[in-house]
């Protein structure tokens, strides 16, 4: 048996019938099609699957399609609103060669994104802790932590010189 | 042919607005429904098939205002997420312990999700929140068809993933005592991966008391048993005979070591969690008297 639910994905509705044990990555991945959640292990330790609900990262793996109605979901292709251009914290992770194999980015990207809201003061220590159980097994992290702080620099910058919030 | 198999979903999903919907919802659905809180632990074993509940009944809709303060106990509602205990500056300065420890709980993900009534039901013996609460000589109230009950930590957790908590009850609320001025205590953790589970956890609350010199001790292990485990007056006797002294808080940590008997397996032989258990109980337990 199905059930009819709406879901909220980048600021588009999206109408499903899905079964009860669907989880929200099935949903998001196979059923709506955004390739950009991903499945790693399914138990919440690796982060691939990471979007953001109501704007804090949470395991799609870990929650089912049934129970995210309420709430707004937004994935990596939800930063940029469609336009052709990289979102700045997505180049950080291009200049500094923090993307390789690509299948960590999504995670790695909203998590940073998030903190960049919340503190973006926050040392690299910090940024490390926020980033825990994001698994990448290219770049030795060293790297994506490189990416992470220069978006924080800039996002400094832009506040100090009164910029958009992006 | 064969008439058509019956395409049933794997689970029924249900939601609870209120404890009380929760409670009837329970009853209705007997043993077979499984409550679901975050979910950081229920769905993981759901993923694995080591759980098939018939039914979900979701508690998600219950809102928790946040932790408050009531005739001295930090009240914190079981729907209250990691991540809000993590951020309550109420937690921070009347349970420091308890905002040290949750931030050790996975990951940011698993905080934004996870909840402390969900812990502390799931009775993982290595869970941070399940040792603290523990520690902190807490209590758990539970509500069923006839009411509400409060359970003392020390009754609730019985062993594996198994606590006090009766088939038609539901873990509402977790009271701990505010900690004084005087009050110490400690927690220390080894892991394997920084978020992982513990291979072995200590959390220690030292309780000063006017009538005595010797704070009054809670030493708590876990990972190194079917549940978390308080050690008893007999063990912590060094602290009685010799008092707040390095020698006695050795003499502790080799006495915690010697009096367990965890399990071998493929992340630590019971050698090593008899090891790590005497090292951490030394450094929780120097921190708790002020001798770290």
């Amino acid at each position: 048996m199905k059930t009819q639910i709406f879901l909220t994905v980048n600021g588009e509705q999206h109408e499903l019938w899905v079964r009860n044990d669907r989880t929200l990555l099935d949903a998001l991945h196979d059923d709506i099609g955004l390739p950009d959640v991903r499945y790693g292990c399914g138990e919440g330790v690796c982060g691939t699957c990471t979007v953001l609900a109501d704007n804090e990262p949470i395991n799609a793996c870990l929650t089912f399609a049934v129970q995210a109605q309420d709430v707004a979901i937004q994935t990596l292709s939800g930063l940029t609103n469609a336009s052709e251009e990289l979102h700045p914290l997505q180049k950080c992770f291009l200049e500094h060669g923090a993307a390789q194999c690509g299948f960590c980015t999504p995670g790695m990207v909203l998590t940073s994104k998030v903190l960049a809201q919340r503190n973006p003061s926050a040392t690299r220590q910090e940024i490390r802790y926020e980033l825990v159980g994001n698994l990448c097994r290219c770049t030795g992290y060293t790297k994506i932590v490189d990416a992470v702080e220069e978006y924080f620099g800039q996002v400094r910058e832009q506040a100090s010189t009164g910029g958009g919030d992006r | 042919m064969s008439a058509a198999a019956p395409n049933s979903s794997a689970f029924e999903y249900q939601t609870a607005d209120c404890w009380e919907e929760a409670i009837k919802l329970r009853a209705l659905w007997g043993e077979g429904a499984k409550l679901i809180a975050g979910g950081q632990s229920l769905v993981p074993m759901i993923n694995l098939r080591l759980a098939m509940p018939a039914a979900l009944i979701d508690l998600n809709p219950i809102v928790s205002s946040g932790p408050w303060l009531d005739q001295g106990e930090l009240v914190i509602p079981a729907m209250t997420r990691h991540r809000a205990v993590l951020d309550s500056p109420l937690v921070a300065t009347h349970f420091p312990m308890l905002a040290k420890a949750v931030g050790l709980v996975g990951n940011v993900r698993v905080r934004n999700r996870g909840t402390i009534g969900g812990s502390v039901s799931h009775a993982d013996p290595t869970g941070e929140i399940p040792c603290v609460v523990l520690a902190a000589g807490g209590r758990i109230v539970v509500q069923g068809p006839s009411g509400m009950r409060s359970v003392p930590a020390d009754d609730f957790f019985l062993t594996y993933l198994t606590t006090a908590t009766d088939l038609d009850e539901v873990v509402t609320e977790i009271r701990l005592p505010v900690a004084g001025d005087q009050d110490g205590w400690g927690f220390d953790e080894v892991t394997r991966r920084f978020s992982d589970f513990a291979t072995v956890e200590v959390a220690v609350s030292a309780r000063s008391r006017a009538s005595e010199e010797i704070p009054e001790l809670r030493v708590v292990l876990g990972g190194v048993a079917d549940r978390p485990l308080l050690l008893g007056e007999d063990i912590l006797e060094p602290f009685r005979r010799l008092g707040a002294d390095p020698q006695a808080i050795d003499e502790v940590a080799q006495n915690a070591a010697n009096s367990i008997s965890p399990e071998s397996d493929v992340h630590a032989s019971a050698d090593y969690r008899r090891r790590l258990t005497q090292v951490l109980t030394r450094r929780s337990l120097a921190q708790a008297v002020g001798l770290g």
